[in-house]
């Protein structure tokens, strides 16, 4: 490890003593995490899982751990709300803002910042709490669980349906903070929810959001997850997701990557058990000189597991879109069906995708399929359009919405598709794009 | 007889890839006119279609058109639609993402405001689609989905002449707008193509059989073949045409040459 990367750690990690102690087996994470932060060595494109993303201009960027959070109003979220959601619990700089979140629980469901939860539910995070993403697994994930004092939790009990989607609303206020947003969501046996997060900046300042991601699917339940990133561009932003799914579950996850200068998400997703069923579908649409990365693990550890996954890049400017999707199916997961597509858009001679499909298969009697392509947008297409009157650019916005929508579509919250598709037609109908 | 000319072309040739596929073609088209053009495959019929409306791939060579007296090729693909100029295609392409009724209402909106005339937003366009659905015995349940993603060859055909409806141009160009029609489709088709006839406006029914025509009766019938336009008649010569094949027309044409 390097001078500069070390240097990069240590000021990420200075004045993680100061957070309060909590409970001691939380404390005992913690100082774990640090070990693991310390020993690890933060990644370069000479890491095989970071080849195509090189993260110098973080490393080279002055950041700080956020202590206090910014002054933010309501009104300044109102643009963002999700009428839909009855919950939402709004983190500014990684703290809980309280009197900007609203809890409406439902039976049986409790969305609760991570502080005011472990009172009386310690026991049930505790079995859950950085067991599913290892603070050994990566150093941004040991980093993140180093400076874990609060976070979003989601407890759904067996066999409840929450109606509601629940709204978690992490937004970035301080210029050159580095936040480090937590999720833990817990669906017992047979239960049903549907969980937004929602990446935003408030300042256009570079700032670092690591966030890290923990879901348990229970037998027969069923999460759909919705992750949204909308980062300034001039933010990094790394996420590490880690689903752990039980028998007979189904896990959804729809992930739209618009913002960040740099981003990174990954995205593991575990058969804990036979029966499981995934929906994986990403969005990436970037320009101007944006990366945008998404790693997806899509782990087949039993029998009779399915998936379904479409990753969409768009890429205009000198835009950078990376994808690699990888799918295991070990030995004794037999009857998988499993399915992967991977569609990348290049909107501009200077823009570039690097997408690698893995299918690593160790069962005979599966069905796999993937498939990977990369274009530009279709001449005829656009000769169609024209002939019926549309200039060449509004043609070519028209497709590049219309071929970013069919993951949009699939979010299936009418506030969140409207909301998305006018951010679409605002990025595919500026100038930026071309 | 003061009549308005719509199209002019005069020898025009245009190439493909390198290899030339027009080699010289010159046809008048007046207002209020119904012209077929008749050949085997590969006689050049559907890259004269492409070239008027602008196909990127064809690049003209030499000659000249004007369309309602300006050089047509002066002008945009786009340009020519916003004109007047219609092009509804052999194979119209499939665009998934696109409802149609929001792909129906930007090109009228859009050709409606390159002629000065005020734009309908949703409510007022959907009220003008369906009168147009009506004429063409169209579901409406066709605007909802995605611009000709899954549609039937026919229900394909039926929605471009659904967008020839919206639109009115003033020339009409309808390459092989029958192929791949069962009975019942070509009727409603062709019916729906009979309708928009006006004085005003002119057709271009580019056409391999014969059939069409049994709907739409055409004022002048011509023939091509190897990039040129051979021979030109009446209704009565695509009934020739339709008994005696083409090849005679070609051996017609040779001998002419040659004498």
């Amino acid at each position: 490890m390097d001078t500069l990367k070390s240097t990069y750690l240590e000021s990420l990690l200075h004045g993680q003593s100061e957070i309060s102690p909590g409970a001691s087996w939380l404390s005992a994470l913690r100082a774990e995490a640090l070990e693991c932060a310390n020993v690890l060595a933060v990644p370069t494109t000479r890491d095989e899982d970071w080849r195509f993303t090189d993260l110098s201009p973080l490393y080279k960027a002055t950041l700080r751990p956020s202590i206090h959070a910014a002054e933010v109003t309501t009104s300044m979220l109102e643009p963002w709300a999700i009428p839909e959601a009855e919950s939402r619990l709004v983190f500014v700089d990684g703290v809980f803002a309280s009197d900007l979140s609203l809890m409406r629980p439902e039976d049986g469901v409790l969305v609760s910042p991570l502080s005011s939860a472990l009172g009386r539910h310690g026991d049930r995070i505790g079995d859950q709490l950085a067991r599913i993403v290892a603070p050994g697994d990566d150093p941004f994930s040991a980093v993140n669980t180093a400076w874990l004092r609060d976070g979003a939790v989601v407890l759904v009990d067996a066999g409840r349906d929450s109606v509601h989607p629940i709204h978690l609303l992490f937004v970035s206020a301080t210029p050159g903070a580095a936040v480090y947003p937590r999720t833990l969501v817990v669906a017992e046996r047979g239960s049903r929810c549907t969980i937004i997060e929602d990446f935003r900046s408030l300042q256009q300042d570079a700032a670092l959001t690591n966030a890290v991601t923990e879901i348990a699917v229970g037998q027969d339940a069923g999460v759909r997850h919705i992750r949204l990133q909308r980062e300034n561009a001039s933010a990094f932003h790394i996420a590490t997701c880690g689903v752990q799914a039980a028998r007979d579950s189904r896990y959804s996850n729809v992930n739209i990557s618009l913002g960040a200068r740099i981003s990174r998400h990954n995205l593991n997703v575990r058969q804990a058990a036979e029966g499981t069923s995934f929906e994986i579908d990403g969005l990436a649409l970037i320009s101007g000189r944006q990366l945008a990365d998404t790693h997806s693990f899509l782990d087949h550890a039993y029998a009779h597991g399915r998936s379904r996954q479409l990753h969409k890049c768009v890429a205009g400017g000198a835009a950078h879109a990376v994808f690699s999707g990888k799918i295991l199916v070990r030995p004794g997961a037999q009857h998988t069906d499993s399915a992967q597509q991977s569609r990348n858009l290049l909107l501009s001679d200077r823009a570039h995708v690097d997408t690698k499909p893995q299918l690593e298969i160790f069962a005979d009697d599966v069905k796999c399929a993937h498939g990977a392509t990369v274009g530009q947008l279709d001449a005829e297409h656009v000769f169609y359009l024209k002939s019926r009157g549309l200039s060449e650019p509004s043609a070519r916005d028209l497709l590049t919405f219309a071929f970013a929508a069919e993951i949009v579509e699939r979010i299936g919250l009418p506030s969140i598709v409207k909301h998305l598709e006018d951010a679409l037609v605002h990025r595919t109908y500026g100038k930026e794009f071309r | 007889m003061n009549r308005k000319s719509v199209l002019e072309v005069r020898r025009l040739t245009a190439r493909v890839a390198g290899v030339e596929i027009l080699k010289g073609i010159d046809l008048t088209v007046y207002a209020g006119e119904v012209h077929a053009i008749m050949g085997p495959n590969g006689s050049g019929k559907s890259t004269f279609a492409k070239v008027l409306a602008g196909h990127p791939s064809y690049e003209v060579t030499d000659g000249e058109v004007t369309f309602e007296g300006r050089n047509l090729f002066d002008m945009a693909p786009e340009e020519r639609a916003r004109a007047g100029l219609f092009l509804g295609f052999q194979y119209p392409v499939e665009i998934p993402g696109v409802t149609n009724s929001s792909f129906l209402r930007l090109a009228y909106n859009t050709v409606q405001g390159a002629r000065g005339k005020d734009e309908l937003d949703p409510l007022e366009f959907d009220d003008y689609v369906q009168d147009k659905l009506k004429l063409l015995e169209m579901d409406p349940a066709f605007l909802e989905r995605s611009v000709n993603e899954g549609f039937s060859g026919g229900e394909k055909k039926r929605n471009e002449i659904l967008q020839l409806a919206i639109l009115e141009p003033t020339l009409a160009i309808l390459d092989e707008a029958d192929s791949g029609l069962d009975i019942d489709a070509l009727r409603i088709v062709a019916n729906g193509v009979s309708r928009l006839r006006s004085p005003d406006n002119a057709i271009i029914l580019v056409t391999h059989y014969q059939r069409l025509l049994n709907y739409i009766t055409p004022d002048y019938v011509h023939v091509m073949d190897e990039g040129r336009i051979i021979k030109t008649g009446d209704k009565g010569l695509a009934l020739e045409l339709e008994s005696r094949g083409y090849d005679w027309v070609a051996d017609e044409f040779r001998s002419r040459q040659a004498a």
